[in-house]
């Protein structure tokens, strides 16, 4: 047989990990990106990433931080995959030490690690505040190794367009554009996997980067891959308010004794800090955007009479600041004009994370332990598609504690490589032996879409259709959700989709055309919008970051369970599997 | 304050098309920077005389300053667009690509080069494999904080833009690509293969290019210590050559 061959398409940590492992395995990958690797949205982490080392001789152990993130999910996870990855996160952070990231020091020399929300141990190891950027230069440096040796190539500005499927509905390849010459080329591949990220992008401002629009697992949720708990998204409890964008304010701020506070009758009003004595401004992030919502609307307290409240950390020494959170109160000062290290800092809850994605599987053995090289780990329902990072719907979930995100990508990357390598070497056909003929009618039906966009010569513009999109999405589809209010949305989302038909593409140079590929991505965030949208309907129930104030409670008995999307013509159609709760048994949720 | 901010663009259709100037008013809103008004003329793009034009295309991501993407000339400076505020700018705000990069169109550049010369000085750890391997080195927490100002670097190209070695009629690699060589000779892995990087610098294009002008570590959006870096570099270089010669 031919030898194996891998695509991964994502270059941020889950992407760069899983082309790692199977670089080790001995196989070749084509790495594709919209962007050069270097710059995916994983730079954007700030705060760091989950192990229990217990330098702090606290007393923390793995099965504590398993047991933390299962909780700090509302009991929505699949447990088998938390409790690998939290066993797995010491080693990972010993091993990115290895690879030379820089991580903050004791006097003594040994990791640092610090406090975050959801826990009362020390157990987030950082580089400043600048975490994720640090652990994507070190995997990006061990790639370039790998691609200094030949066994990665490289496809930096191509936009995946879809999976090439065979006769039996197995990935076989990938189709895919180039931004620049805006050629259309399918490329055959026995394993595929997306770490595509996160899909932010749909509420038009979000903590994520431009690239975040979830266009990839749109694409392939239109192919039949399932689409699971779309509905929980995270929403940040401090973001600086932005025109382009929200920039995030790390949960590290708070970590290192930052204090959110309002004015209230002439004095600050520590109010998570009242309601919460025990873990004050480090309660999960579901409850503190909740809380930040409920003083600014309910009670009209924000500052000002605004959606704004203050992030204090101007009572810490100069000097800690610096070491420990210099990166983004630098982001603060540029963008904001404000010194933080002198005056609170204004902020407000903004879109951040994805828990839901791509549906994927896994196996454990008998005590839960995820059985690493077995195929079925991060694999769609799609036979030879994969996918890993935040574009599955794993590890986190109804809501992600803050610092588990950069652990599950690397986690994601160390299952996904290995799972694509076992089943790519045991096929019983290669995609080599595949009838090029497949892969032509993908690129042609690729080709005549792309076509179509390039000719759009409506009235529309697609850059105020996102607009327009991304204010409903955030009005409606975030922190509080109301029925009355997601039925209105999803009849807009579909107002919008007949919106888009009548496009004007505005631009008919064929050479690195930006309003072809971003109004096909504006095409598919409709699709995702509408799976978000509509799993919030119908999850009648409040859990983690899905809140409904007419349904307040948990709803254990009819919804403690997976949301599953399937694509058909006339929308998302919905079936629920139950939720794999063999380790911890559910119980109330209490900060 | 300004009701209109007055844009002038520098737009080229490709690598080989002759260059042109639009010029694009847009309305004026409180805390934009310079993406949030290009993003504004892509839901209109119509130049200052009401001409129906295609939206300039410009390269960004992250819109903090972190992944590097979106350097440009701006009034004549290299920075990034992202953290461009406007109401730090004067008008007409005059938008060009890096100049010391080929163009592939408008405001995108293609700076390729640069990852070519961080596998040139063979910029990595090497390690021996992702397999559980204990716990890294210890590490002094000074050498740390010396380790991660180096590390920010997110290969922007504003260090070549403003460096007059870097030119269409010289090679040289550029000053980030020595704060690279320094960061991966000080981790204690990296050390070990610290002649292969000083090899590397010895070569075409690198550290004797350098011609002390400066202006990389001025126009540094990260604050590197760049100079210091082309210093120590160089100091290890000599060094190595020394023992080199002894060696032989």
């Amino acid at each position: 047989m031919a030898q194996p061959r891998f695509i991964v398409v994502g270059g941020g940590l889950a992407g760069l990990m899983t082309t790692i492992k199977v670089c080790e395995a001995g196989y070749p990958v084509d790495l594709f990106s919209i962007v050069p690797v270097k710059r995916s949205h994983s730079v954007c982490a700030q705060g760091g990433i989950n192990a229990s080392v217990n330098v702090k001789g606290e007393g923390d152990s793995p099965q504590v931080h398993f047991y933390e993130t299962v909780k700090g999910g509302d009991f929505l996870g699949n447990q088998p995959l938390a409790k690998g990855m939290c066993e797995a996160a010491p080693g990972i952070v010993f091993l990115l030490d290895r690879m030379g990231v820089p991580f903050n020091r004791t006097p003594e020399g040994n990791l640092d690690f610090r406090r975050f929300g959801g826990t009362l141990f020390s157990r987030t190891a950082f580089v400043g505040a600048t975490t994720g950027q640090q652990m994507l230069y070190a995997l990006d440096e061990q790639v370039r190794r790998y691609e200094a040796e030949g066994l990665v190539e490289k496809y930096e500005f191509w936009d995946f367009l879809s999976a090439v499927l065979d006769g039996e509905g197995v990935c076989r390849g990938i189709a895919a554009q180039d931004l620049r010459t805006m050629e259309i080329k399918a490329f055959p591949a026995d394993a595929v996997c997306l770490a595509t990220g996160g899909c932010g992008i749909i509420y038009g401002k979000s903590t994520n980067s431009m690239v975040c629009t979830g266009t990839a697992a749109s694409a392939v949720y239109q192919q039949g891959a399932h689409y699971a708990n779309g509905e929980f998204i995270q929403v940040h409890p401090t973001g600086i308010p932005g025109e382009d964008k929200l920039r995030l304010m790390s949960e590290s701020a708070r970590g290192e004794g930052g204090r959110i506070w309002v004015p209230r009758d002439g004095t600050p009003w520590y109010f998570l800090e009242e309601k919460y004595p025990k873990y004050g401004n480090l309660v999960p992030r579901d409850i503190a955007s909740r809380e930040i919502f409920h003083v600014c609307r309910v009670l009209k307290l924000g500052v000002d009479g605004k959606d704004v409240v203050y992030l204090d950390v101007s009572h810490i020494p100069r000097e800690t600041l610096n070491r420990k959170l210099g990166g983004i109160l630098e982001i603060y000062e540029k963008f904001a004009g404000d010194d933080p290290r002198k005056v609170p800092m204004k902020v407000f809850p903004c879109v951040h994370y994805s828990m839901g994605g791509l549906w994927i599987d896994y196996e454990a053995d008998a005590d839960g332990n995820p059985k690493v090289g077995n195929p079925r780990n991060h694999q769609t329902n799609i036979p030879g598609l994969f996918a890993a990072g935040e574009v599955d719907y794993e590890y986190h979930g109804a809501n992600r504690l803050g610092a588990n995100s950069l652990l599950s990508t690397f986690y994601a990357g160390m299952l996904c490589g290995p799972a694509m390598v076992s089943h790519a070497t045991n096929l019983d056909r290669s995609a080599s032996a595949v009838p090029s003929s497949v892969f032509e009618a993908e690129r042609q039906r690729q080709q005549e879409m792309t076509e179509q966009i390039c000719r759009m010569d409506g009235s529309e513009n697609p850059y105020v259709i996102h607009k327009e999109l991304g204010e409903i999405m955030t009005d409606n589809v975030t922190v509080v959700r109301y029925n009355e209010n997601l039925q209105a949305t999803d009849n807009a989302i579909r107002a919008f989709q007949e919106r888009w038909r009548r496009t004007n593409i505005q631009d008919a140079t064929r050479w690195a055309n930006q309003a072809v590929p971003f109004t096909r991505a504006l095409r598919n965030m409709l699709e995702l919008a509408r799976v978000i949208t509509l799993g919030a309907l119908r999850r009648d129930e409040s859990r983690g970051a899905h809140y409904k104030p007419d349904f307040p409670e948990r709803n254990d008995p009819q919804w403690l369970k997976t949301t599953k999307a399937t694509w058909s013509p006339g929308g998302p159609v919905f079936s629920y599997d139950p939720v794999d709760s063999s380790l911890l048994k559910p119980e109330l949720r209490k900060y | 304050m300004p009701q209109r901010i007055e844009f002038r663009i520098r737009r080229q259709d490709s690598p080989q098309a002759p260059p042109r100037w639009e010029e694009f008013s847009v309305p004026y809103r409180p805390n934009m920077n310079v993406i949030s008004t290009l993003m504004e003329i892509q839901r209109n793009p119509v130049t200052r005389d009401g001409k129906r034009t295609s939206p300039p295309v410009w390269e960004s991501n992250c819109l903090e300053e972190v992944c590097g993407a979106c350097s440009m000339l701006i009034n004549g400076r290299v920075r990034q667009a992202c953290s461009a505020l406007i109401d730090h700018l004067t008008q007409p705000i005059v938008l060009k690509p890096m100049s010391k990069f080929p163009v592939v169109r408008d405001l995108i550049v293609d700076r390729s080069r640069m990852f070519a010369a961080l596998t040139r000085v063979r910029a990595w750890v090497p390690i021996d494999g992702t397999h559980a391997l204990g716990a890294g080195p210890r590490v002094d927490p000074h050498g740390q904080e010396r380790a991660y100002a180096l590390s920010r670097c997110m290969t922007c190209g504003c260090c070549l833009e403003a460096c007059p070695q870097v030119n269409a009629r010289s090679d040289f690699m550029g000053a980030f690509v020595f704060a690279q060589v320094e960061l991966h000779n000080m981790h204690p892995t990296g050390a070990m293969h610290a002649g292969e990087r000083l090899e590397a610098v010895m070569g075409l294009g690198g550290i004797a290019d350098c011609a002390n002008a400066q202006n990389c570590v001025a126009v540094c959006p990260k604050e590197i210590p760049l100079t210091e870096a082309i210093a120590e570099v160089g100091r290890q270089t000599t060094k190595y050559m020394v023992r080199r010669f002894f060696w032989r």
